[in-house]
Order: structure tokens, then sequence, then C-alpha cells
């Protein structure tokens, strides 16, 4: 009930100063209460989607993203922790080799989620790679390394000229479609990218361990991108 | 107006897994900020990378003890809203993240002389294994100290140049390595903003190759 009453209340989020803190007057109510909100959160469970073994598809994740982000939901919360939490463990885990990081750098990776949920926006879709792109800057910091960033409130920053409701569709449709795309790639080219994205192995070093010239690697990347975009493309 | 000349998907593969450093970053990152089609195929990247994580191949579940432990976490922590950024004062001409590395825009800058009418002023990045700078290369005019190994990214920001029989105008990228024997030059008319990143030369300590290092163009 409490929860029902709590996700009444909470407004869309868009981005004023009065939304933000009312915001903060939920998290206090949630920060007081959190045993009882949570028992009866496991009492609640309204739908599928709040079941850890239940198959995601995309759309789903977004769901449950969506509700972290507006609605501070911990059993939303819980189903993404249960999905992604091993992923991002083994992710972390490929580079560091060290059992103990990558689990702390796992917590710090679901807290990132859960504070930065709201900034999630639905309409873009894809929780995996946006899951993806708060583990690596997570990976980075771990390093101490820096990886600065474009910021698209600067007034200088060039926006895409495509109408903002024309790239929405398009990129609901892209998670499915990249998924799938994905699926097609020549198993060379895909390993390619997984050794690049996962080890965060340079080109050369990639070179190395699969024993083939540098140039071999470069034109593997060309033309597995080449073959998503045109995938991509082939729809729109 | 569109960007001529994208970033290469080799070098913006780094950028998107994270595998690139400071110095290449900041280049790619500004030419993002002024490249629409870039940052959808930065967007398709990360995507890919997104529909990798998914495939990832989990050994241990997610345990109960877990979850206890980021439950606990969650009641103390801040949300974070939307990033209150406060970009310095933006006269349109260099974009984030550039424009911070700067201090300002470009009326505010502090120019160093380096003769022949341009001008360059060196940015300070943590990353020992590039050097990075901004140039204004006076119009009509070739650019100077042209001598590099290895990598090297330019970046116009303003004006344009020619290299062969090519055009670089504002958001360009021109990539080049080692191997490239090129003579970029100013076009007429406007003088030529760019950032120029290129490989940290190696330090001989040795004072007799100090000497002939510049004869040798090593």
């Amino acid at each position: 009930m409490i929860r029902r009453r709590m996700s009444g209340v909470t407004p869309n989020m868009s981005l004023t100063v009065s939304i933000s803190a009312r915001t903060c007057h939920n998290e206090q109510q949630a920060a007081n209460r959190p045993r009882a909100r949570v028992q009866l959160g496991q009492r609640m469970k309204r739908t599928d989607l709040t079941t850890p073994e239940h198959e995601l598809s995309p759309a789903d994740l977004s769901k449950l993203l969506t509700r972290v982000g507006q609605q501070r939901d911990v059993d939303a919360f819980e189903t993404l922790f249960r999905h992604y939490g091993p992923r991002v463990r083994s992710f972390m885990a490929m580079k560091t080799r060290d059992t103990q990081l990558a689990e702390e750098l796992m917590q710090e990776t679901m807290m990132a989620v859960w504070n930065k949920a709201m900034q999630f926006d639905p309409a873009r879709g894809n929780v995996s790679a946006w899951i993806f792109t708060i583990a690596r800057n997570q990976r980075i910091d771990a390093f101490r390394r820096k990886r600065p960033m474009f910021d698209e409130n600067d007034p200088a920053f060039v926006k895409d000229d495509i109408p903002p409701a024309d790239l929405e569709l398009e990129e609901r449709q892209d998670a499915e479609l990249l998924r799938k795309a994905m699926e097609t790639l020549p198993p060379e080219q895909l390993d390619v990218l997984k050794r690049a994205f996962f080890d965060e192995a340079s080109h050369s070093t990639i070179a190395q361990d699969m024993g083939i010239p540098l140039g071999t690697v470069k034109s593997r990347i060309r033309l597995a991108f080449e073959k998503l975009r045109s995938t991509l493309e082939a729809v729109r | 107006m569109n960007v001529q000349h994208q970033v290469s998907d080799e070098l913006l593969l780094d950028y998107a897994s994270g595998n690139l450093s400071e110095g290449w970053s900041l280049a790619v990152a500004t030419h993002l900020a002024l490249c629409p089609q870039a940052r959808r195929r930065l967007q398709a990247m990360e995507g890919a990378a997104g529909a990798l994580f998914d495939k990832i191949s989990v050994s241990e579940k997610a345990t109960d003890t877990d979850w206890d432990k980021m439950k606990a976490k969650l009641s103390g922590s801040r949300t974070a809203g939307q990033a209150i950024s406060r970009p310095s004062q933006s006269e349109g001409v260099i974009p984030e993240p550039l424009r911070s590395y700067l201090g300002g825009d470009v009326s505010s800058l502090k120019w160093k002389a380096l003769g022949r009418g341009a001008y360059q002023i060196r940015i300070d990045t943590a990353d020992p294994d590039t050097q990075v700078r901004l140039l204004r290369i006076p119009a009509g005019k070739p650019v100077p100290e042209h001598t590099h190994d290895g990598r090297e990214l330019t970046l116009v920001l303003a004006g344009s140049f020619h290299d062969g029989q090519d055009l670089f105008a504002r958001g360009d990228l021109e990539e080049a390595d080692g191997s490239l024997l090129h003579t970029p030059t100013a076009t007429e008319g406007e003088d030529c903003i760019c950032l120029a990143v290129t490989e940290r030369p190696l330090k001989f300590s040795s004072w007799v190759v100090r000497m002939i290092q510049p004869i040798l163009k090593i």
C-alpha cells in the first residue's frame, strides 16, 4: 500500500527543481521505513517482471529500469541486480583477474545504476548498452584513468537534426535488431569485438593473442561494424 | 553542414570500449560533440557491447547474500539527478570537453607565438603518452613544426586546412600515422584553429642524440 501511494505521488521525471525536491522527499520516506517497505514489496509481487527467473526481454528490462528511476522501486532493482550483477562481475573479472576487486566493482556499478536510473531515457531503449557504459566507466575510474566526454547541454554541442520522435522509434528497434544482427556476424569478427570490449585489449594485443596481422584485426573491426550498420539502416 | 571526415571505426571502438588514453580521447570526444553521425555510430557500438554483455556466461548467480549487501547500501545513497554542469563561458566555437581543458572559449585564450604567424597552446592532461596542443595557423600557411612519429589526430575547430586533395573543415578529424608524409596548409581567408594530438616524442638522454634528433627527424 505504501508503495502504491508513493508511486502515485512520484511525478513523471522531467527536469525541474521542484521535482527533485519531491524525489528527495520520497527517498527520505524510503530510508525511514526500509524494512517495512521491502517486506511489503515481497508480498506484493505484482507482475512476472519482478520474478528473477523470468526470461527478460529488452522491453521488460527497460520497464524495470524506468520503474527504478521514476519510483525508486526496490523490487524492480532487485530483478535488475540479479540479472546484471553476475554479468557485471564477470565483465570486471575479465580485466582485473581479481575476484575481490571484481566483486567491489560490481557493487559500485550497480550502486551507480540505482543512483543514475532517472537519467535513463526509456525512449532510447537499450538497458544493456546503458549498463555496459556505466560498468566501463567504473572500470576506467578504478584504474584512475580519464576518459573525456562530450556534454549534450553544452551550447557549442551540435545537435542531431533527425526529429526526436523518429529517433526514439529507431532506437527502440535498435536494441532488438542489434541483438539479432550480432548473431549473424562471423565468429572471428565477434571474437575481435569481445576482446576489445571485455578484455580492453589494444588492437596490437588482439593481433598478438590471435596470431594474426594488425591489419586483419582492423579490417575485422570495420567489416563487423559495416555489417551492423547496414542491418540497422536496412529497416529505416 | 555535415562533417566530411569522421573518426575511423578502429579509433571509435577504442573510445567506446574505454581503451583509449586521455589525450586521444579528448580529440575523439570533441569531434563527437561536433558530429551527430559519429555519435550515432558510437551508439551502435555501445549497443553491440550491450548485446555481448547479455551473452556473457555467468558462472555464479547473484546470491541472496549479494543482494542483501547491495540492498543495505541503497537507503544511504543519494540520488544523482540531472548533473548540473557549469561549463565555462561558451562563444560556440570550442565545445566541451575541450573548452574545460582550455578554461574558456577562443577570445580568452592565451596564445604563445611559434613564429611565422603561427600560435599554440599546450594542453595539460594526465596522459603521459600524448602531447596535446591547440594550434592557430595563419590563413594560407602550412602547419609548422610538422614532423611526427606515430599517430597524429588533428581536429578542426575554426577555418579549414588542405592536406593533398582533402579539405578539412570544422568538426573534421584527420587521422595520420608516421608513414604518411603530409603538409597540411591552412585555407586562404581565415586562420585555422585545430586541436593536435601526437605521441609524446621520445626523450633521449644522450646529448649527442638530442642534438642530432632534429636533424634526423627522429
